[in-house]
């Protein structure tokens, strides 16, 4: 598999998205700055990095979604190619209209890092398929504006479709997200945005490993 | 130029006295023009020329075989093998953090790792040792809202894990909160960067954020007692801006890895005017700068507006001539603003412009070795003696319970939470342990490090406080089972003009001295945060020790979690029972007093070698040093760290929760308790099997038992219910 990780100024997660990658895949991924024009042709992968992108003094990931890469990326998504949006990337993507519904202030007003209880809800898709469903995982957050909010009409219609990927665990909830929501697909099942980092619990060391089988599953699915 | 002269209500706004300014004109040879004055201003102010404190400071040992650079750069800098070098500092931002929280602890942050990365480090790990006023007091809430939000405001943006520190709360820093921050860093021994501008003709650069009228007079202001005036102080707080930061930390990084640089040195407090002096007083050279060409976000500033600025997220370089292109290409690329400002001179002068005009030139070492040096006067406390008497027959659990529930001891996970401590994917262990430990990129080496000191102790005997302190730091890395290698310090006093407080400094710095030597721990870094007063009212002296140590194989690590049920619980070292100043007595009989627990300096090197030993050998994968609370408190804080209770021996009060020192309690797989008693005899260290790990509460034999839950709660509950959640 052939991965790119996008390098806004202040991405702050994108080595730690690399050495993930790197270790699991065998492939260094390739590092694309945020004024360059173009992902490489041959990526099948292209993973938007937790950070801060330009600062985010606006609404997270407001002028990101405005740069030059993000063009490409866009396009990359229409093409059907594989998006990961982890944290602030989760933020652009929503920003970027590439997934619905947005991530406000999260409701107890404060940054928030801790490792948090998740359920895999969906695994028929090409980021999970390596878990099983309903199964339990816990990746750490680390954001100050994760709480997911859509219109009613949009949540039932991720739920109906099987688009909810991730669920904040019963009693986990750390950012008020309507019904628990920690990641979502779009409609054609090419990009994931989630809150919670699976590159932080890639290597034992550091807390878990229950990471590493997203990057399986999108091995397993790319070949 | 401003059209004020200079008069000696001029002069005293400045902040000199008359023998200061008498000097200033002996040594320019004239009156000082304005922007002069505020110059010598900034530079002779205790927080930039440490005036008070130099001649003490000299006594504390700086060097060892694995320093390679101590105390006079940005930070210090030590060896840890395989071409790597750790590169560290602590900093107060105490007075800015009092008048604006937010402002001044995110500046404090972003200015400490300014330090660290112009020596040419990525800073990898923040630690920030606070201090509040009594929680009830009506600020305290306010101040401990906003600090934190702040830290973690501008860590959490640079990108840099907040892994550890301390939260205390005392009554004596209600008007005077400390705010110390400490950033640790990683280099390459040999691309270390210095400030020593070196040679004439070369450019003189000036990156990163425009310049403001922000922070002017900051340095001053750290250099004065606080009255009810000061919150009109404000303005003189700076604004920072993590974003334009984490910008120049990666381009400072891009340039370094060139060799386009002579010096390099960030323009933290007194700005301009500090970092062009410094560096051409280090270099043996003079500097020439001419403030047109500096970047202004303001117009009509003046001269002297300019040189006193403290604008964040500046930066001032010496580059080879001809290397200029090159390196506005790089700033170029991050959008930062690069502009070539000046050269150095062999004038030995600093001479500035600004419309074509001189409007300052002075000799640099007048704003440097000619800085005046006191021996203030200072008198010696005789520090407290004996035991408060306390009431013997009081029940041990109440007690227990009451002390996790302290603000003092409670858990800090508040705040911690609040600060992304796993960003970079080397966060080993996290905060709530002894040291944090945080690995050493690609490789299976790993830093310890923690902040501590216990005021308490230091306010009943400076000079043993400030040893307990070196002792505590000196300790936590060895539970962790790290070798301890070097120490930062910040030494956080009251009015250096009065002898009591004097006295405290002096000690202070002799305990710390003593410590260090006896423990090959040196200082490599610090600073002096003076006048930590309110209407004449000092806080606790205050010597915060920021330790760094080396685990050179991060899978022999000890964390202080009970693991297992059924492992023996081993308390090393020796137990006399000493209640003075304790957090029992604070908390439980609401009495600070008698005398602090004295260190003896070569048992806790003797004990602390002998438990890393059992860790490096993988023998002991569970420790954790015994400090504030005594055994007790540590037994419980392992038992919920691990979430595994344990049965242990009772005792007199003095025995549960007196805080003799040079402890620790290992817990090791029962069947191999008697192998770590014979060794710890054999070693001639004072060892004592006290209990068994296994179940869900904590019980202490014919004293009653606890819940585990019950104790979290009591732990965990204090702090977010006194936050309002």
């Amino acid at each position: 598999m052939k991965s790119a990780v996008v390098v806004f100024p202040a991405s702050n997660c994108d080595r730690d998205a690399a050495v993930a990658l790197e270790q699991i895949t065998g492939n260094k991924p390739a590092m694309v700055w945020h004024a360059d024009s173009e992902i490489p042709k041959d990526t099948d992968l292209i993973v938007l990095p937790g950070g801060f992108s330009y600062g985010d003094y606006l609404r997270c990931g407001a002028m990101a979604r405005l740069s030059r890469v993000m063009q490409d990326v866009i396009k990359k998504a229409q093409e059907g190619r594989l998006i990961l949006g982890i944290c602030n990337g989760f933020q652009v993507l929503t920003e970027s209209g590439l997934l619905p519904g947005a991530l406000m202030r999260n409701a107890a007003l404060k940054f928030v890092c801790k490792p948090v209880g998740l359920t895999v809800t969906e695994t028929q898709n090409v980021f999970t398929r390596r878990y099983d469903a309903g199964q339990r995982v816990v990746f750490p957050v680390a954001h100050g504006e994760g709480n997911y909010v859509a219109d009613a009409e949009t949540l039932d219609r991720l739920e109906g479709e099987g688009r909810v990927v991730f669920r904040y665990a019963p009693g986990e909830n750390p950012n008020g997200s309507a019904r628990d929501i920690a990641g979502i697909l779009n409609e054609k099942r090419n990009v994931l945005g989630l809150m919670p980092h699976p590159e932080r619990v890639c290597d034992p060391l550091l807390g878990g490993t229950d990471g590493r089988a997203m990057f399986e599953s999108l091995i397993e699915a790319v070949g | 130029m401003r059209a004020t002269k200079v008069t000696p209500e001029v002069v005293k706004e400045h902040g000199l006295n008359d023998e200061e300014y008498s000097k200033i004109k002996s040594l320019l040879g004239r009156e000082p023009n304005l922007v002069e004055l505020g110059v010598f201003s900034v530079m002779w102010s205790e927080h930039c020329s440490y005036k008070s404190t130099r001649f003490h400071l000299r006594k504390l040992p700086t060097k060892a075989p694995w320093v390679l650079q101590g105390p006079g750069e940005n930070a210090g800098v030590v060896d840890i093998g395989d071409g790597d070098a750790v590169v560290f500092k602590m900093e107060s931002h105490n007075h800015p953090s009092f008048i604006e929280p937010y402002q001044g602890a995110a500046t404090g942050v972003g200015g400490i790792m300014r330090d660290v990365f112009t020596m040419g480090a990525r800073p990898v790990a923040m630690l920030d040792s606070l201090r509040f006023g009594e929680p009830g007091h009506p600020k305290s809430r306010h101040l401990v809202s906003g600090v934190v939000s702040g830290i973690g405001g501008y860590g959490n943006c640079m990108g840099v894990p907040t892994v550890g520190g301390e939260v205390n709360f005392h009554r004596s820093y209600n008007g005077n909160i400390l705010v110390n921050a400490m950033c640790v860093g990683l280099a390459k021994t040999g691309k270390i960067f210095k400030s020593a501008a070196k040679g004439a003709g070369n450019p003189v650069v000036y990156v990163g954020s425009k310049t403001g009228r922000d922070g002017i007079h900051g340095a001053t202001m750290a250099s004065a007692e606080f009255n009810e005036d000061s919150e009109e102080k404000r303005p003189t707080v700076q604004v920072g801006d993590p974003f334009t930061e984490k910008l120049l930390l990666e381009a400072c990084l891009e340039l370094m890895a060139t060799d386009a640089i002579i010096a390099i040195q960030d323009m933290g407090a007194a700005g301009l005017t500090s970092s062009s002096s410094e560096m051409a007083d280090k270099g043996g050279a003079g500097i020439e700068i001419d403030l047109d060409k500096v970047p202004q976000r303001e117009t009509a500033m003046t001269a002297y507006d300019m040189m006193l600025s403290e604008s964040q997220e500046r930066m001032l370089a010496v580059l080879k001539p001809g290397r200029e292109a090159e390196a506005e290409r790089i700033f170029r690329k991050w959008e930062l603003d690069f502009a070539v400002i000046g050269v150095t001179t062999d004038t030995h002068r600093l001479i500035v412009k600004h419309k074509g005009e001189v409007v300052a030139d002075m000799p640099v070492r007048s704003l440097s070795d000619a800085a005046p040096v006191y021996e203030r006067p200072f008198a010696r406390r005789a520090p407290k003696t004996g035991t408060p008497s306390y009431d013997a027959t009081r029940p041990v659990t109440p007690s227990l319970l009451k002390l996790l529930a302290s603000p003092d001891l409670c858990s800090k996970r508040w705040v911690w939470e609040q600060y992304d401590n796993t960003v970079m994917g080397d966060t080993v262990q996290r905060p709530g342990g002894d040291a944090a430990v945080v690995r050493v990129h690609g490789s299976r080496k790993a830093l310890a490090v923690t902040t501590d000191v216990t005021p308490r102790y230091c306010r009943a005997d400076p000079y043993e406080g400030a040893k307990q302190a070196v002792a505590e730091a000196w300790r936590n890395i060895t539970a962790a089972g790290a070798r301890p290698l070097a120490v930062t310090d910040c030494l956080n006093y009251g009015n250096p003009e009065k002898p009591e407080i004097m006295g405290e400094i002096v000690a202070g710095i002799e305990g710390l001295g003593e410590a260090c030597r006896a423990l090959d721990f040196p200082i490599v870094s610090g600073n002096c945060s003076l006048y930590n007063e309110t209407q004449g009212e000092g806080i606790l002296p205050t010597p915060t020790i920021g330790g760094v140590g080396l685990l050179t194989d991060v899978d022999r690590m000890a964390s202080i979690a009970f693991k297992r049920e059924g492992d023996a619980i081993i308390l090393i070292g020796e137990t006399k029972g000493h209640l003075g100043q304790s957090a029992y007595l604070a908390v439980v009989e609401g009495k600070e007093d008698g005398a602090c627990p004295p260190v003896d300096l070569a048992a806790e090197k003797k004990n602390g070698d002998f438990v890393r030993g059992l860790i490096e050998a993988g023998r002991v994968d569970t420790a954790h040093d015994v400090s504030d609370g005594g055994l007790l408190v540590a037994v419980a804080e392992m038992a919920m760290a691990g979430n595994i209770g344990a049965a242990i021996a009772g005792g007199d009060i003095a025995r549960l929760f007196g805080e003799d020192q040079g402890r620790y309690l290992v817990a090791v797989p029962g069947g191999r308790a008697g192998e770590i008693l014979a060794a710890a005899k054999t070693a001639g260290v004072a060892a004592a099997l006290i209990g068994t790990t296994g179940g869900d509460k904590l019980a202490v034999k014919d004293q009653g038992d606890v819940a585990l839950a019950k104790l979290k709660s009591a732990h965990e509950d204090w702090l977010p219910g006194y936050m309002g959640g």
